[in-house]
């Protein structure tokens, strides 16, 4: 295969990687957990070194991806890999926030992220950028199907070699959106967790990047992009209150990391951001623990259709707990059926269609809302991970059907007819 | 009760980079002295200071997390399989 050859920009801001409990220092090598603690490794900075390389102004004029980040990101690289992700719209809400009576929501869309529409691509291109610079050739990695679908679509355009592990019950679209780039595919008879548990085996002795376990410290910044999107979005401000669903509770930890990291070279005014967080009621194990009051979560086995969350385990649960409680946020579980009425609610009144991570979001927004515990004025941010193209399963049978008519105008206008009365029956019905 | 350990990276230091050992133990407490006894120094590596084993190291018996079991009372039978895991992000 061939790859890009790297250029090394020259300025690096970023410094070595660090212990979250202990503070142990270790080199910037292809490593992630601290061999003291276990607990995982961060990336440290030079934010000395980020204030005099970056302004509003720099960064207003850089690219339209996830690049014009580059000072806050772990690679150095001056030709990183971009597949123009990140930038993704930021849309002021005038339907949902009415229907739930807010005046100042906004939604982060990452159901349109480019390449694979989730927010994936975002620690993907991280990942693999960095991979690079460590001199792997081959790249992997443990998925729910996002991150599938991502690593094998920017190793594809990267040039490397790629063998992803999915739990064999997979939505079909998110298998066949990762067939399609040609990488290795295991589908492992188990749930994620044991997917999960399989490749700390495999990625000891196999010497390949995985990017959510060797590669993890980097990867996990390409989530810290979210939140200075957002910030930068607003105008240079930070919103009043974000929401965003929970699976390892990385993205959770990475968008508050990010909303700091901008306080401290001077982009935005500080300000408290509440954080909460969002769980399917069948995995919910950070959910529980905050509604119990506990610091330490207790691991479940999952059980619901909002698989791309469905992580039993949560390896950055304690600290998503933090957060939520620091921040006077709150992290909430919904049903199933909440889920499904939650991508519905979106699609029917932003015409943004989500996966069940995006209905759970949505349908816990709803119940903060309803609980009293999101105030109206409020600027809040709900943030979309992912594309409901690509578990199409979990509507199917919950959505109107098609009217099938024959080519004649009479055919149209009884159907016509027929839908608006049904419209009217179930309108009637609604409001009894 | 003789069981295979297997030993993630970090830990094979204390194992003379073995990343599978035979062990005796009735259930995982005493598993984690007989490493001990072994391989000085791993125990304070797997346990937090009041002797649990630590918050991000998970711990399987033939594949099932032992938070599903009974914890480090979780009884072991001749030639079970013990994983020690660090837990890794998601998904």
């Amino acid at each position: 295969m061939t790859q890009t050859p790297i250029k090394t920009s020259t300025g690096r801001t970023f410094t070595h990687l660090v212990s979250k409990e202990g503070g142990i220092k270790y080199p910037l090598e292809a490593l992630n957990v601290c061999e003291e603690t276990f607990s995982p490794l961060e990336v440290a900075y030079d934010y000395d070194e980020i204030r005099r390389q970056v302004s509003r102004e720099t960064i207003a004029a850089g690219p339209n991806s996830i690049w014009r980040y580059k000072a806050f990101l772990p690679v150095e690289s001056e030709n990183p890999i971009d597949v123009g992700t990140g930038m993704t719209p930021l849309v002021k809400s005038n339907r949902l926030a009415r229907r739930l009576g807010l005046k100042n929501l906004y939604i982060k869309n990452d159901a349109v992220n480019m390449p694979t529409l989730s927010f994936k691509d975002r620690v993907v291109s991280v990942a693999l950028t960095r991979a690079r610079e460590l001199g792997f050739s081959t790249v992997s990695c443990a998925s729910t199907g996002n991150l599938a679908n991502s690593t094998a679509a920017i190793a594809a355009h990267a040039g490397m070699d790629c063998c992803v592990f999915i739990p064999a019950d997979l939505e079909a679209g998110k298998i066949m959106g990762t067939l399609i780039y040609n990488p290795t595919v295991m589908a492992v008879k188990g749930n994620y967790d044991q997917v999960n548990r399989l490749c700390s085996e495999v990625g000891n002795s196999y010497g390949w990047g995985f990017v959510n376990i060797n590669l993890r410290p980097y990867y996990s910044e390409g989530s810290k992009t979210l939140g200075y999107e957002v910030a930068e979005q607003l105008g240079w401000e930070l919103p009043d209150h974000i929401v965003a669903p929970l699976a390892s509770g990385s993205l959770f930890t990475k968008i508050y990391k990010g909303f700091n990291e901008f306080v401290k070279v001077g982009l935005v005014e500080d300000k408290t951001v509440r954080f909460s967080g969002a769980q399917a009621e069948g995995c919910s194990p950070i959910a529980q623990a905050f509604k119990e009051g506990r610091d330490f979560v207790t691991p479940v086995k999952p059980n619901t259709i909002a698989k791309s969350i469905a992580i039993g385990n949560p390896a950055d649960g304690y600290y998503a707990l933090d957060i939520a409680r620091k921040t006077n946020g709150n992290i909430e579980s919904v049903t199933d059926a909440e889920i499904i009425e939650g991508m519905k609610l979106l699609a029917e009144t932003e015409g943004i269609f989500t996966e069940t991570a995006g209905g759970t979001t949505i349908a816990v927004l709803k119940k903060l809302v309803e609980a009293g515990k999101i105030n109206p004025d409020e600027k809040t941010v709900v943030y979309i991970t992912g594309n409901g193209l690509k578990t199409q399963e979990a509507v199917q049978g919950y959505i109107g059907e098609p009217l099938t008519i024959e080519p004649k105008l009479d055919s149209f206008e009884r159907a016509l007819e027929r839908s608006r009365t049904l419209e009217r029956l179930e309108w009637q019905q609604a409001s009894i | 009760m003789t069981v295979k350990v297997l030993v993630p990276t970090p830990l094979q230091k204390f194992t003379n980079n073995q990343a599978t050992i035979e062990c005796d133990g009735g259930n995982i407490d005493q598993l984690i002295d007989a490493l001990e006894k072994n391989c000085p120094g791993i125990k304070a590596r797997i346990c937090d200071e009041s002797g649990q084993p630590r918050r991000f190291l998970n711990l399987y018996v033939n594949s099932e997390d032992i938070r599903f079991l009974e914890g480090t009372n979780t009884a072991l039978s001749d030639g079970d399989e013990v994983s020690i895991v660090p837990a890794v992000a998601g998904g």
